[in-house]
């Protein structure tokens, strides 16, 4: 591969879209640009399991301003129902609470939401059962994990390593239910008048087009998906949901009307997808000087009965530590629930967690610097693949942080500092997440009244694209960066991969510099107006094992009297090859760190298993770290320029952020107070009945 | 959402005519908890009668070191208020640790004591509850209890209040004035909010078209030294898994007086006359207030129920009040 030379790559240069977001102009999916719009409202099962026999639409009917309502009595067929998610209105079964059973097509959104309460559903209920556990008997080797990886990995023998090594720990950790909750609810507004026109908040224009088409049966040619800028998806728009199907059925049961169909902050936790929660048991056997002999995780989660996603959980821990004897597994419960899907860095995120503070864990039971036992089981190749690392500089993030956050003075005794009423302590975990390229996307690149444009249907998720593909395109054409100009969210331009598995970078970046040299081979430096070429992205080689790493140090204090826990830092240091932006990068990190604290912290969906659902649906309930929990946030990175990944030298950022950190808030909570918690998030009464009071 | 009349009169007197002679119709102050509840199915009145022009806007001193507070204040001046800060610092902790500033710029003094319950089975009209719907079940017993009631719970409603105002006023004597079709009444704050019983349906003591006028602080020197303490999941912006509002008269080592109530424990805000009983006279030390909380919490009742239940409650309640008298007794030596 040959390197781009840098100018405009790695300048920090503002947003593009900034002004018009933060003025308020910039038009989002529910803003579609539109004469008189109709307004659907979704009406939901309120029984997990079961079916429905009736639905009273008479008085719902009967309100003025109600266009329709529809119904699996009256819903279109779909073309494709092989995805049970997606095959809304199409029978009277029941899969989870919260399933779509209708909807009101209305004049306004309020008379929509009203006449959708006024709807008489009668059911025929079957018991339910939404209960995760270690110890049903159902539990299941699911085929793969997501996205296609081995289920189970095992080399060498644990039990025998366990059996016989001076050091062994064994321990479950839990991680809760999370949705993914980004700041702009999941909206689509649909036109049909022969074709479809969808204005839909997501992740990927292109995926989202080929999923409708495919499940109403269309040409690709008669969809069109627009969408230039997301308020975040965090994995939950990577795919449409059932609720844009029924946006589309709304907009064809309108012909040449569009439809807009907002879901509610509550819709969101029945329909858009969650993290399952994960139980984890770990394993680790050492030596006296913390040489691994084996590490084992054996992972239970949970997915939907009518759909199977298996989260990654145990991907992380076949490749962290070296280790000659080794194990993963993975073990769904097909329950009575929502179907779980991507939530930021699926698979790494809960999976860092059970592992780094086990690794906390066996530090202090070797008394050894939790940093020095990383280091001393830092593996040479990846010990999943056998594969080398393209570039692997976990022991520089660890280092370097330590430096950067005052490691060195650290007293490793736990519960043995006090500030006033609070107790304070620092804690350490790593991070990880895998550097993936995309199969398939291509750009195109025009000189267009003396400006060079780059299209490409990406996407901005409030990531930074708009701003960061010039600046890859400018160092590709050896053009100034305000000479390019990038179009990008919208179906007309080429097909571009989702936004997702932090690929976006990586993999449109490639297809751009493809484009920019065969645009150079062709038209030289002089151009013509008008003039073209297209290039695209080429398949990853897998000759190399190709991740980003980081460290992430936090200080913790917890009060004394009554366990209340606060983190006035966080600071994390990366190696993610050539950073393209600081700012947008900078953003990335501290972003997902964030996310990391309030997952440590509070996030925590409560499923009821009398009923199926998750009670606690809104923001005053579910909650997410704010400002006054969030101090001083801190993302530094390593110089690091990796060659084997892309022609830009640069890895995915926009997951690794939320890696590894709340497993460090526990560290730290733990060095603070003596309390080791395994199940998050870590709240005041897992704490407080051990503490001394003042 | 239900469509509704709405009217924003001028005067108190047509305020309680109209809503008094409609059983379907409701009071509207600054409608943050209100509209919500329209939005969720919980309220579907049919008439919405605004009564921020209809009740002062101003407080006042009323000559012997108390105050009267309109029910049309909002939140966040009220907090800010000079006297409020000086007098009665409890009262301005207590609102400026609650919701957000956007929230207590619209809040109002008469809505905020009679903001409704955040049980979360209360706010989803999918599941029962005999406080939404008399006689329909508890969905809490044995449910998701973190924020319910350790304390005057009943078999029907388990449920908390969840106002911080309103614990600051139970603790200070308080009083609200209240005008309705039979004329004006005084009612003291710790009589206002009932507990559950048989009717949790009934949060208060008001009947229907009774209109909140003032809220009046009584004069209260002691209230000079006084703190609100709230322990809650995240550092701001959340309810109170328990809250503590105190008022203390030390002197010589020895606590003369005591005005102590709880939040976030019971169906109302928790006056606890046996912790202040129980502190008249003794030393002032952690022993002391430790015994305080025990005997105002040797009925506590811890309810079971997913996510662990919320017996830590009894704990951390015990915790919160030794550590906010020990703070303000400290304050005052
Ligand atoms: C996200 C969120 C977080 C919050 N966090 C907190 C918190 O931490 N602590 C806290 O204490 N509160 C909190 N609140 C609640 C907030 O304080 C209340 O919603 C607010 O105080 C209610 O006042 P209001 O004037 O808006 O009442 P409204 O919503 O207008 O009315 C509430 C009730 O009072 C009745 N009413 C209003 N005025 C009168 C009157 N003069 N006479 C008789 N009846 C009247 C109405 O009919 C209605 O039943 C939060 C709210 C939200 C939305
Ligand atoms: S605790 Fe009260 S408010 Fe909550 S469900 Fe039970 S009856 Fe309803």
């Amino acid at each position: 591969m040959t390197a781009l030379h840098s100018r405009a790559i790695g300048r920090d240069l503002l947003r593009r879209d900034g002004r018009l977001k933060v003025t308020g102009t910039a038009p989002y999916a529910y803003e579609g640009p539109l004469g008189k719009p109709a307004y659907c409202h979704l009406i939901q099962a309120t029984i997990a399991r079961g079916r429905v026999t009736g639905m009273d639409t008479t008085s719902a009917q009967a309100i003025d301003g109600v266009i329709t309502v529809l119904t699996a009595d009256n819903a279109e067929r779909l073309a494709s129902t092989e995805d049970n998610e997606l095959a809304v209105l199409q029978s009277d079964e029941v899969a989870f609470r919260g399933q779509i059973i209708g909807a009101v097509i209305a004049e306004t959104s309020e008379v929509a939401r009203h006449a959708a309460g006024t709807v008489q559903v009668t059911y025929a209920q079957e018991p339910h059962d939404v209960e995760l556990s270690v110890d049903r008997a159902d539990l299941y080797k699911p085929y793969k994990i997501n996205p296609a990886y081995p289920t189970d990995t095992a080399d060498g023998d644990v039990a025998a390593a366990m059996a016989s090594a001076p050091v062994t720990l064994e321990n479950t950790y839990t991680t809760a239910m999370y949705h993914n909750n980004p700041m702009e609810p999941h909206t689509t507004t649909a036109l049909w008048d022969g074709s479809l026109t969808m204005w839909d908040s997501t992740q990927g224009v292109h995926s989202a087009r080929s999923v409708i088409a495919r499940v109403f049966g269309f040409d690709h040619e008669q969809v069109r998906v627009v969408c230039p800028y997301v308020g975040g998806g965090f994995g939950s728009k990577g795919t449409p949901h059932a609720h844009v199907v029924v946006a589309v059925m709304a907009a064809r049961a309108t012909p040449g009307r569009a439809v807009k169909l907002a879901l509610t902050r509550q819709q969101m936790f029945f329909l858009t997808g969650y993290r399952t929660p994960t139980i984890q048991k770990m394993q680790l056997a050492a030596d006296r000087d913390g040489h691994l002999a084996a590490i084992a995780l054996d992972v239970v989660e949970q997915t939907s009965r009518i759909k199977e996603f298996a989260e990654q959980t145990g991907m992380p821990t076949r490749s962290m530590y070296a280790a000659p004897n080794r194990r993963t597994t993975h073990r769904l419960a097909a329950l009575d629930v929502p179907v779980p899907t991507w939530m930021r860095a699926p698979g790494e995120c809960p999976g860092m967690f059970g592992p780094e503070v086990a690794l906390d864990e066996l530090a202090e039971q070797l008394g050894l610097d939790p940093i020095e036992l990383r280091i001393r089981n830092e593996p040479s190749v990846d010990p999943d693949s056998g594969r080398p690392w393209s570039s692997r500089n976990l022991i520089a993030c660890l280092r370097e942080g330590a430096e950067r956050f005052g490691w060195a003075e650290r007293d490793p005794a736990p519960g043995v500092r006090r500030q006033g009423d609070w107790l304070v302590g620092t804690g350490v975990a790593a991070s990880v997440y895998p550097t993936y390229r995309m199969a398939v996307s291509t750009a195109t690149l025009r000189y267009e009244r003396s400006r060079y444009v780059v299209e490409i249907g990406a996407a901005d998720l409030g990531t930074g694209t708009w701003t960061t593909l010039p600046q890859i395109a400018a160092d590709a054409l050896g053009v100034d960066v305000d000479d390019v100009d990038a179009r990008i969210g919208d179906t007309d331009y080429p097909i571009a991969s989702v936004a997702g598995g932090s690929s976006g970078m990586s993999t449109w970046g490639s297809a751009i510099v493809e484009a920019a040299r065969a645009f150079r081979d062709k038209f030289g430096t002089d151009p013509a107006d008008g003039d073209e070429a297209e290039g695209s992205v080429s398949p990853p080689t897998g000759k190399y094992a190709m991740h980003a790493f980081g460290a992430q140090f936090v200080e913790a204090r917890v009060h004394a009297d009554t366990g209340e826990i606060r983190v006035p830092r966080l600071l994390g240091v990366f190696a993610a090859g050539r950073i393209i932006n600081p700012r947008t990068a900078r953003s990335q990190f501290i972003g997902g760190m964030t996310m990391g604290l309030s997952m440590a912290l509070h996030e925590q969906s409560v499923l009821d298993p009398r009923f199926g659902h998750v009670v606690n649906h809104d923001f005053a309930d579910y909650h997410i770290s704010v400002c006054a929990d969030v101090g001083d946030v801190q993302a530094h990175w390593i110089d690091e320029y990796d060659p084997h990944v892309n022609a830009m030298g640069s890895k995915g950022i926009g997951e690794i952020g939320i890696v590894g950190t709340a497993a460090a808030v526990v560290n730290a909570v733990h060095h603070a107070t003596g309390v080791r918690v395994r199940d998050l998030p870590v709240t005041l009464d897992k704490v407080l009945a051990q503490l001394t009071p003042n | 959402m239900k469509p509704f009349a709405y009217q924003a009169p001028g005067d108190a007197a047509t305020a309680v005519r109209s809503v008094a002679a409609d059983p379907a119709a409701v009071f509207l102050g600054g409608g943050t908890n209100l509209v919500d509840h329209l939005k969720l199915g919980v309220a579907a009145p049919d008439l919405i009668v605004d009564v921020t022009a209809a009740t002062s806007n101003e407080i006042t001193d009323d000559g012997a070191g108390g105050l009267r507070i309109g029910a049309a204040v909002p939140n966040s001046e009220l907090a800010a208020d000079r006297r409020v800060r000086d007098r009665y610092p409890v009262v301005a902790q207590a609102l400026l640790s609650g919701a957000s500033g956007q929230l207590r710029n619209m809040a109002t003094t008469g809505g905020n004591p009679l903001q409704r319950t955040r049980c979360v089975y209360f706010q989803d009209v999918t599941t029962p509850c005999n406080k939404r719907k008399s006689g329909s079940g508890c969905s809490a017993i044995g449910g998701y209890t973190r924020y319910h009631a350790i304390l005057g719970a009943s078999e029907q409603c388990i449920a908390t209040h969840p106002s911080d105002l309103a614990v600051a006023l139970a603790a200070l004597d308080a009083e609200v004035r209240v005008l309705g079709a039979a004329g004006e009444r005084g009612i003291p704050f710790v009589d206002l909010h009932r507990l559950p019983g048989e009717h949790p349906e009934l949060d208060t003591v008001l009947e229907h078209g009774e209109l909140i006028l003032s809220i009046d602080l009584p004069p209260l020197p002691m209230a000079a030294r006084s703190a609100y303490r709230k322990v809650r999941d995240r550092a701001s912006y959340a309810f109170a898994l328990v809250s503590v509002a105190a008022a203390v008269d030390v002197a010589d080592g020895i606590v003369r007086d005591a005005r102590i109530a709880f939040g976030g424990v019971a169906h109302k805000p928790w006056r606890a006359t046996k912790a202040e009983e129980s502190l008249r006279g003794a030393p002032a030390s952690d022993d002391s207030y430790r015994a305080a909380a025990q005997t105002e919490l040797a009925g506590a009742q811890a309810q079971d129920g997913i996510d662990g239940g919320n017996a830590f409650k009894i704990l951390l309640l015990t915790r919160t009040l030794v550590a906010t008298l020990r703070d303000l007794a400290h304050e005052e030596t």
